[in-house]
């Protein structure tokens, strides 16, 4: 690789330096400006910044439907908004949180950030990755604007059958919810397929499987459990709209069909989904604790076997969702069993990061504040949820308002702290600039406060016996003052929300110049600019050390020979990250998004005739046809 | 680090032995001497009491009476969607799943009022699919079935009459039933002794003279998306509908 100049005689980065180096890389990788330039990129910090950006902008839906809720509990028999729109709000607020911003999300960070820290210079699969961006968009609008058409389902983010099926819910209701799914899991797939490959085969020479980040690896092991889970929601939703458009009877007891099997195969999903929203969680807490300690992670092999274990016990949980249906109760045993082991993994998980921390030097900036919230929610959460694995106590507290405290806990918890400690992290990084660190702790105080109060006091109406999913309540059960009270905290929440986007956009247009390095990281992301040219690297890192930008102060080795005249990145071994292959990456192309947009017409099309799907491969497969039509490869040529 | 291993994997076990034994006693599946099936509808409770002897089985809804200190075994069915039958102050909960009938055990050790509510979501009403159960004493269990086993009372006046014959003749009896009329529909709730029931509509009002003709008048306003259609009344059939209904002790 590092032979210099090739015999072919394109241009080597070995043969150039410095400013000339990076112009022309910056020049070759580079996205064209203008509209053109926006809808053909190919670069995975763009469209990773999009998709950060898509679904924050889903978060705060899913916020405001949680907060008409909010005030519509607030006192019993309030008027503020009826049953009708009430379904509507709370099947809204769940689809959207659980898909348009809890599995995005994570997705969404990875895209940006795995490859930077990887030390490549784009993701794998980089026209799948602009693909699965235009897909995921279209689902999101596609949902809310047929909310906002008032044809938005009603049905409960979970749908379902026989509620969801053809009998109880005429109209297009459903179909909008199981539609929105197979966008939303397609380009959650394809991300998760980019992640895998990018982790396995382009990571930086030197970066054997134990120097990986542990950012990295729980991106990585989310990604399978990604793989894994989502076809399970998109067999149910597909046979939901077979049921509800052709008339097959896959879910209709009366006809030989199963109740129960839809709830098998939404959970089967269901819960790894839990898990695909807390791994990137424990990612941004991975990398985040290390640099603020002073101190490298404390039980790295610990960590990733956890990470590891979590994934795969994760998928042995999902029938303590249905313990009240009446399965066998052995059965159930099982699964109280699985339940509580799913608790050990991740109790070392904070174990190994508390430790880190106790041996450290903690320096108490803003992502670190979020994290020592994410301790203390998740773990409250944690312990609620053990209680919930088992049978007797679910059969009391299921579907109540205790439920809906406990995930809370550990969604909230377990995702979005550390995603906003993720966020005042990285943000120098994705914008040159630092958040204020002062609006940061309002911030930190107010979410902090704001949640506890909101969603402490739900435990309690839980236990009183208020029951979930209920539009109004009457002013005898005695649930008012606990309401109001949740009321009270959600609008504190909210407010640090508002804050949070003052500060972004404060910070954008004043903030401290970050540098490269402003927190003194130790992982490759922070080896480049920021924010970092389109390229990433002027030259690849040689890695030597977990933390390389700690073990080599004088600035990191690098590995040369890639070409400066097209894009080009270097291909690894899997496990040892030894360099095989030069590797061309595409060039921006207007092909995915042709693609995503045939797509997504067939899928809407698809809700109101089964047709659609016939005359949609049509224009499908046009769009992949040009997408893949054969191009000459500059390494076809030498 | 063995040890650790196998302490944890004890507590674990023990944790998941404990739940268990507790879970055996809640749902065991031995005979009752008191035997209900409940019947979920959007978004009311169908109550079948059975008895060896079909003459002495009844329907009612929405109000269930148990005797103190028996265990009671209640069948659970639904003919829409899948609704789930708790009543927090007497047993945890358990759907009730179209096509896969189920059944749970509750023994109400003191006499009392206790509520229930719907625990799926089962649509737009849910809200408002509640329940009672009533706990009494032996002696007054025994009464109270001996009057819901009888048909209904012969309308005491005049105008109790007439709202029996308006009752009838108007699409009311499309739907409910009043045992010892022509009256003998089998969507909506049966009516026999409503009136000595405690709430109307699935726990929503008070059972009341006023609260019936309200309901009659407005059943969309009072649970908006109730499947009871607005019936076109005068406002004399309107009052003495009510008043029968309201003598249906």
């Amino acid at each position: 690789m590092s032979d210099g100049a090739s015999a072919t005689g394109d241009l080597r980065d070995t043969s150039l330096d410095g400013p000339t180096l990076n112009v022309r890389l910056s020049r070759v990788w580079g996205t064209p400006r203008g509209l053109l330039g926006a809808l053909t990129t190919v670069d995975h910090k763009i469209i990773g910044r999009r998709y950060i950006v898509t679904a924050f902008l889903f978060l705060f839906l899913g916020g405001i439907t949680a907060l008409v809720m909010r005030l519509q509990l607030a006192q019993p028999e309030s008027g503020l908004v009826g049953p009708d729109t009430y379904n509507q709000l709370f099947t809204m607020h769940g689809s959207t949180m659980m898909f348009l911003f809890g599995v995005p999300i994570g997705e969404a960070m990875a895209v940006y950030l795995v490859p930077l820290m990887v030390g490549t210079r784009n993701i794998a699969f980089p026209r799948l990755n602009a693909f699965s961006y235009w897909v995921y968009l279209s689902g999101g609008l596609f949902l809310w604007i047929s909310f906002l058409l008032n044809i938005g389902p009603d049905v409960g983010w979970f749908a379902y059958v026989p509620l969801s099926g053809p009998e109880y819910s005429p109209g297009k209701r459903a179909d909008v919810w199981a539609q929105m799914i197979t966008f939303t899991e397609l380009s959650g797939l394809a991300v998760a397929i980019e992640i895998i490959v990018t982790v396995l085969k382009q990571r930086a020479p030197g970066m054997t499987l134990d120097r990986v980040p542990l950012f990295v690896w729980a991106l990585f092991v989310n990604s399978f459990i990604i793989i894994f889970a989502l076809p399970a929601v998109m067999i149910a939703s597909t046979f939901l709209i077979l049921d509800r458009l052709v008339g097959t009877h896959l879910f209709n007891p009366a006809e030989g069909g199963d109740a129960l099997l839809y709830q098998h195969l939404f959970w089967f999903f269901g819960h790894p989904e839990v898990y695909i929203i807390f791994l990137p969680g424990t990612a941004f807490v991975s990398a985040i604790i290390p640099t603020f300690a002073r101190r490298e992670i404390f039980g790295y092999l610990a960590l990733v076997l956890s990470l590891i274990a979590t994934g795969f016990l994760s998928f042995g949980l999902w029938v303590h969702h249905m313990f009240v249906t009446g399965l066998p109760q052995l059965g159930a045993a099982f699964f109280t069993a699985s339940s509580m082991l799913i608790a050990i993994p991740n109790g070392l998980q904070i174990f190994c990061w508390i430790a880190t921390l106790w041996d450290g030097r903690p320096v108490w900036r803003t992502p670190l504040l979020f994290v020592a919230g994410f301790f203390f929610i998740f773990v409250a959460g944690g312990l609620s949820g053990i209680m919930l694995a088992s049978v007797p106590i679910d059969t009391q507290v299921h579907d109540t308002y205790f439920v809906v405290a406990h995930f809370h806990y550990v969604l909230i918890g377990g995702n979005v702290f550390p995603l906003l400690g993720a966020i005042y992290y990285w943000f120098p990084k994705f914008t040159g600039r630092l958040l204020s660190e002062r609006l940061g702790r309002w911030n930190f105080w107010l979410a902090f406060i704001g949640f506890n109060v909101a969603f402490f006091p739900m435990h309690i109406s839980g236990l009183m016996g208020m029951p979930r999913r209920v539009y109004t309540y009457g002013p005898e059960m005695g649930w008012g003052d606990l309401q109001l009270l949740s009321t009270a905290g959600a609008l504190l929440l909210f407010a640090s929300f508002v804050l949070f986007v003052w500060n972004v956009a404060a910070s954008l247009r004043r903030g401290d110049v970050a540098g490269p390095n402003p927190w003194n990281a130790g992982t490759l992301e922070w080896a480049t600019a920021s924010p970092p040219p389109p390229h990433n690297f002027n030259r690849i890192p040689l890695v030597t050390h977990r933390e390389p930008l700690w073990a080599e102060r004088g600035g990191l080795p690098v590995v040369t020979g890639l070409s400066v005249s097209h894009r080009e990145l270097m291909v690894s071994s899997v496990a040892e990250a030894e360099p095989q292959l030069r590797e061309t990456s595409p060039a921006p192309s207007i092909w995915p998004l042709v693609a995503a947009i045939a797509v997504g017409a067939t899928f809407i099309g698809s809700i109101f005739t089964p047709y659609a799907v016939l005359w949609g491969a049509l224009p499908v497969a046009a769009a992949l046809t040009g997408w893949f039509w054969p191009k000459a490869m500059p390494e076809d040529e030498e | 680090m063995a040890g650790l291993t196998v302490a944890t994997g004890v507590v674990v076990l023990v944790l998941t032995g404990l739940s268990y034994a507790g879970q055996r006693r809640l749902l065991g599946e031995e005979a009752a001497p008191v035997t209900i099936r409940v019947i979920g509808h959007q978004w009311w409770w169908e109550v079948q009491y059975e008895d060896p002897q079909p003459s002495r089985g009844f329907t009612t809804a929405n109000e269930i009476h148990v005797p103190v200190g028996v265990p009671v075994q209640v069948k659970l069915e639904s003919t829409d969607v899948i609704h789930s039958f708790w009543v927090p102050s007497l047993m945890g909960k358990q759907d009730l799943i179209p096509g896969r009938p189920s059944a749970i055990r509750f023994t109400a050790e003191r006499p009392g009022v206790y509520r229930g509510q719907c625990a799926e979501f089962c649509g737009m009403q849910h809200a408002k699919m509640g329940l009672l159960v009533i706990a009494e004493e032996q002696a007054d269990f025994a009464r109270w079935r001996d009057g819901q086993v009888a048909p209904r009372p012969e309308p005491a006046s005049d105008e109790a009459r007439a709202g029996e014959a308006a009752f009838v003749a108007a699409p009311c009896s499309m739907c409910h039933q009043v045992r010892g009329t022509a009256a003998a529909g089998r969507n909506g709730p049966e009516l026999t002794h409503v009136g000595s029931r405690r709430t109307l509509a699935a726990g929503t009002l008070p059972t009341s003279r006023g609260n019936l003709a309200a309901w009659i008048v407005d059943p969309h306003g009072i649970k908006p998306g109730v499947n009871m259609p607005l019936v076109k009344l005068d406002s004399d059939q309107l009052n003495s509908i009510s008043a029968y209904l309201a003598g249906l002790k």
